[in-house]
């Protein structure tokens, strides 16, 4: 895809995030949509592209009253929404659609209208991985990082702080639900989840959803709100199991992906101003930093800990304080899209001053999927 | 029983056996641990497929592992479901012929302190249905297999 060649023209999250049991999880969808085409000044009849997850994009095009010509109803995960993203700028280049809705809502918190969806006994993780007690992303995605620690020599302490930098960001940010500082001994007197992962190490449980509206390059310069442009993107897949990941120290899936969207781009680290990498768990920035290329491998703890990714640091990452402390209904790379917009457009609560260019990197599924969304505010 | 962790049964988490997958949960019920080989370029896999995922021949049998792993990655959950009474590890070993896996440790205190990544392991066969024995690890003792 041609850098620069379709924009985000509407971005908005839900009205409210957090604890919103009044909405199901359709409507927060909707509420996200709403406000995303407010922002933009279009309403659903305006809309010929519609990408969700969690809920079908069927249910989605029915409740706005959308009649679209294009559909991607791509669902892997938490960086589901860069995908779709992706898949977007390609079909409005190609002309499938000129205009597109991605949406995302979910009463992670409250479990409104939405419904779990467990392991199938009879798929391979259901056979090979659930009969050993593993419970959801807490007991899973966790997995590797011992032998990380093990191999690279990343300690306790440099994991808890990762959480503490970004609870840093996140006392910046009104909307952040956690905002009181900690400290690095706060995270490791915090109640284990599973070992070595406290609390204040997994994200946090919400209710929420985001939305942004995608057109041409062309068309973005009639809207009333500041294009930001995608510049480069990229997304893979690896393994629906976590034992079977190739590296436990590193993600093919993040690799792959970072790499293809940092050559579409056609840019070098040294040009990116912001940066956000999918926190589930304190390990995931560490993982991606190293993955995406932005430090070698082995460096990514030091390199939090002396303060490069923190306010005032040279690489500024997770500015609304990340899914350890912003908000996290379940599949939050939607979330993580709208801070690398708000960055783009100027008006983020912790605003990056001059910020031009902006990587937003997501993780699905546990280390399953992943997906790269470059983004800047001026046409390359 | 062999040890900790005390998990008892949820049927909701026991493994459902696919054609594909059925020569491992027979060898399992007969105390072996099966592993499946491709005839075209020797590599040894898991899970099963009856092809193999590095050449996609579908030449392939079904071959008996040795039993012997080392402990590769674990988190020990405390976040306990009713069905288990103690915090427990969910561990992934590396076997000797290279796959991994995912397992449980038993015979060993479910603790950092205990669990070293790396220690020698070896398989056990923990039968947990008429039709289910999962194999397991616990520290090597020299007897596998
Ligand atoms: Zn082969």
């Amino acid at each position: 895809m041609k850098p620069g060649a379709v924009a985000i023209v509407g971005a908005a999250e839900t009205t409210r995030l957090g604890l919103v049991p009044d909405m199901s999880q359709i409507q927060l969808h909707a509420d996200a949509a709403l406000n995303a085409l407010a922002d933009c000044g279009l309403t659903p009849k305006d809309i010929d592209g519609v990408a969700c997850a969690a809920e079908w994009p069927t249910e989605l095009a029915h409740y706005l009253g959308i009649t679209p010509t294009w559909v991607d109803g791509t669902m892997v995960g938490g960086c589901s929404f860069m995908l779709h993203v992706r898949h977007a700028a390609a079909a409005i280049a190609e002309g499938l659609c000129t205009t597109v809705l991605i949406t995302h809502g979910e009463s992670g918190r409250s479990w409104v209208g939405s419904q779990a969806v467990g392991i199938n006994q009879a798929s391979l993780a259901g056979q090979f991985e659930l009969p050993y007690g593993v419970l959801g992303a807490p007991t899973m995605f966790t997995i590797p990082v011992l032998r990380y620690m093990k191999d690279h020599g990343l300690t306790h302490e440099q994991l808890a702080n990762v959480a503490v930098v970004q609870r840093e960001w996140a006392g910046m940010n009104p909307r952040a639900t956690h905002r009181d500082p900690i400290t690095v001994q706060d995270v490791l007197d915090s109640k284990l989840i599973a070992y070595p992962f406290h609390v204040l190490e997994c994200c946090l449980v919400t209710d929420g959803g985001g939305a942004l509206v995608l057109t041409s390059a062309e068309r973005a310069k009639d809207f009333p709100t500041r294009p930001v442009y995608i510049l480069g993107t990229g997304e893979s897949v690896e393994t629906p199991m976590i034992s079977q990941m190739q590296d436990f120290t590193s993600s093919r899936a993040f690799r792959v992906s970072g790499a293809k969207a940092f050559a579409e781009a056609g840019i070098t680290h040294a040009d990116v101003d912001h940066l956000m990498i999918y926190d589930a768990f304190a390990h995931l920035p560490i993982y991606g930093l190293e993955d995406l290329g932005f430090v070698g491998k082995g460096e990514a703890g030091a390199f939090i800990w002396e303060r490069h990714t923190a306010p005032g640091g040279k690489l500024p990452m997770n500015t609304n304080g990340g899914g350890l402390s912003y908000m996290h209904s379940g599949m939050y790379g939607m979330y993580a899209l709208q801070e690398s917009v708000r960055q783009m457009r100027g008006i983020a609560p912790a605003q990056v001053a001059g910020a031009k260019t902006s990587v937003c990197h997501g993780v699905g599924g546990m280390f399953g999927a992943s997906g790269t969304i470059i983004m800047g505010n001026a046409l390359p | 029983m062999i040890g900790s962790p005390a998990m008892s049964i949820n049927p909701k988490t026991l493994p459902r056996p696919t054609p594909e997958t059925r020569h491992f949960w027979e060898g399992a019920k007969l105390g072996e641990l099966r592993l499946q080989q491709c005839d075209a370029c020797t590599h040894v896999y898991f899970p099963p497929r009856p092809f193999c995922p590095e050449c996609a021949s579908r030449q392939v049998s079904v071959v008996r592992a040795s039993g012997r792993a080392t402990l590769y990655s674990y988190v020990i959950n405390h976040r306990l479901p009713k069905w288990i009474d103690a915090p427990y590890a969910i561990a992934v070993v590396q076997l000797e012929e290279g796959p991994r896996m995912m397992t449980n440790i038993l015979g060993v205190p479910q603790t950092p302190e205990a669990l070293v990544l790396d220690m020698p392991l070896e398989v056990v066969f923990e039968s947990v249905s008429a039709d289910i024995a999962l194999p397991k690890f616990r520290p090597a003792r020299g007897d596998a297999r």
